[in-house]
């Protein structure tokens, strides 16, 4: 078998390979190097130790789009996964139509960022000019703004996921609850919330993840106005990349940054649900 | 029983509510796509009839604009073939690593492991410039840089399915003459195919709402733009904002993605979920 499959290996692994190194392992290692340089195009890099570190952590765009990522991330995991929740179980019911309204609330996921940022700037301007301002005037209607498409985009998502964990709580377990004459206040909150302790682990790192990563919303949304307040840290990067010459450097260090506080969401994911098979 | 049947009713209320909630925005922009342009930043919440009426003229100027219909068509050339690529070549990569149990698969194993957890702005300037080098600033080329960023997630999933496939079927097929390129796609291509739609699905969705990849290696002075590329175009250039012309693309770049929505939906849903279970 090995070697049969080894004589197969230009037409099994070859392809996936070569593209993988030249859109992934090249760019990221040259990523790593750059950070250390400076460069205006990826062929006249020159070092320069870790003075791009210093220049991102004393620029005060970054650490305003870090501040404001955060803050952004804590109200909209907390309200997309509190939302979620609640009509996860008002969708477990049992109601007539239940498919349909899943089917509703899951929809506005599919729809594209850019579009997402647009469909709600053209809401938000319109609401706010009954009172003669628009979103740009103030950072509070561009933070909240996002806020709104965050949980239009993501609830019908992790709504779903949510479904999945109740409707794999075993009816037994519940029956026995009602028959030592549980409310359904201590049913949710003793037998319900720990069963599916799994799915909101997944639901949370989910959310986090996403807030982080979140581009084409802000883009398109407020595109980081008024004077760059609303801008996330994926906006910022792409702004130091592209904004100004000769900051490229900057950017890069930036983006390392960035993938760093990312990467160690991710793991501590991956880190917290291996602990909890094993528990489990 | 009485009391739980109030409650229903009360809940059916509810979500009845949550409901028009959750479609007036996608209201909200029909509506003002038939809206003459000159009142829709004043009058956003008015019916679009009598002199407010524009009929399909944004529309029209929409299309003219952005040239939709050509960057519907790259959009589509873009996600199916990337689509395609993805599934055949990352299904095979993913049965090489788990059957050909050495370092070797192990290590690559790991890798793309590894950049499922990497932001596209780590690599998102150096991947283009090399894009760039390498000509592949193309709708071909963006199919195989689809296919390299792609590869973590989907050879991932595969492997994950792989490993659960008894090995006795294959080296059957083995003894019976079959070469493992054989062996691949008539034994285990078909045992992989819920496993395919949910990648093909997770990554058809991805690729074809993507905006910055497209943007950076493709870029707007082409005649390759995809959809959320002539989008942002319109809205970011310079001059007054047209946002008839914008309500019109907006309803036109919601109107396939809802079509596919509801053609698929089941395997839209599953795929979503089994997809985030194990991403």
């Amino acid at each position: 078998m090995q070697k049969n499959l080894n004589k197969y290996f230009p037409i099994l692994v070859l392809p996936t390979l070569v593209a993988f190194l030249l859109a992934f392992v090249i760019p990221f290692f040259m990523g790593i190097y750059l950070s250390f340089c400076e460069f205006s195009t990826v062929t006249n890099a020159e070092w320069v130790g870790i003075e791009n570190y210093i220049s991102a952590f004393s620029n005060k765009d970054f650490i305003n789009s870090l501040i404001f990522t955060v803050k952004f991330a804590v109200v909209a995991v907390i309200t997309v996964n509190v939302f979620a929740f609640l009509l996860a179980l008002l969708l477990t019911k049992g109601i007539k139509g239940t498919n349909i309204f899943r089917t509703v609330f899951f929809m506005p996921n599919l729809i594209g960022g850019i579009v997402l940022g647009y469909i709600w700037q053209s809401i938000i301007n319109g609401v706010l000019a009954n009172y003669g301002i628009t979103m740009l005037m103030d950072e509070k209607y561009g933070f909240w703004g996002l806020v709104i498409l965050m949980n239009w985009q993501l609830i019908g998502y992790i709504m779903i996921i949510y479904i999945a964990g109740l409707q794999n709580i075993p009816q037994d377990v519940l029956e026995a609850a009602s028959i030592d004459g549980a409310t359904k206040l201590q049913t949710l909150i003793k037998v319900k919330l720990p069963m599916v302790m799994s799915s909101i682990t997944i639901c949370l790192f989910l959310t986090i993840t996403n807030s982080f990563k979140m581009f084409d919303q802000n883009l398109a949304l407020t595109a980081g106005g008024p004077a760059n307040k609303t801008t996330m840290m994926a906006l910022d990067i792409y702004n130091t990349f592209y904004g100004k010459v000769g900051f490229e450097g900057v950017g890069q260090a930036k983006a390392v940054i960035f993938f760093l506080i990312v990467a160690f969401i991710g793991i501590s994911q991956v880190a917290y649900s291996r602990r909890k098979e094993v528990e489990g | 029983m009485k009391k739980n049947k109030a409650s229903n009713t009360l809940s059916f209320i509810l979500l009845i509510g949550l409901v028009v909630l959750f479609i007036a925005p996608i209201f909200f922009v029909l509506m003002n796509s038939f809206k003459n342009k000159l009142y829709i930043s004043d009058q956003p919440f008015a019916l679009p009839v009598g002199e407010l009426s524009a009929g399909l003229s944004n529309y029209i100027e929409g299309i003219e604009k952005t040239g939709f219909f050509t960057a519907f068509g790259w959009s589509a050339f873009i996600t199916v073939f990337s689509v395609l690529a993805i599934v055949l070549c990352t299904s095979m990569t993913a049965w090489y690593i788990v059957r050909s149990n050495n370092k070797f698969s192990e290590v690559l194993y790991f890798i793309f492991v590894f950049s499922m957890i990497v932001p596209f702005q780590m690599i998102m300037f150096t991947m283009s410039k090399l894009a760039d080098m390498l000509s592949l600033n193309n709708p071909v080329g963006m199919i195989v840089l689809y296919l390299g960023f792609g590869a973590g997630l989907s050879v991932f999933m595969f492997t994950g399915f792989v490993k659960g496939i008894p090995l006795e079927i294959e080296e059957a097929a083995l003894i019976d003459g079959c070469n493992a390129l054989q062996t691949f796609f008539i034994i285990v291509v078909p045992i992989l195919k819920p496993t395919a739609i949910t990648v093909a699905i997770l990554n058809a969705m991805w690729i074809w709402n993507d905006y910055l990849l497209p943007y950076l290696v493709i870029g707007i002075s082409t005649d390759y733009k995809t959809i959320p590329v002539v989008v942002q175009y319109l809205m970011g250039s310079y001059g007054a904002k047209d946002y008839g012309s914008l309500m019109a693309l907006l309803i036109l770049s919601i109107i396939p993605v809802v079509a596919f929505y509801l053609a698929c939906q089941k395997h839209i849903i599953k795929g979503v979920v089994s997809g985030a279970v194990k991403g």
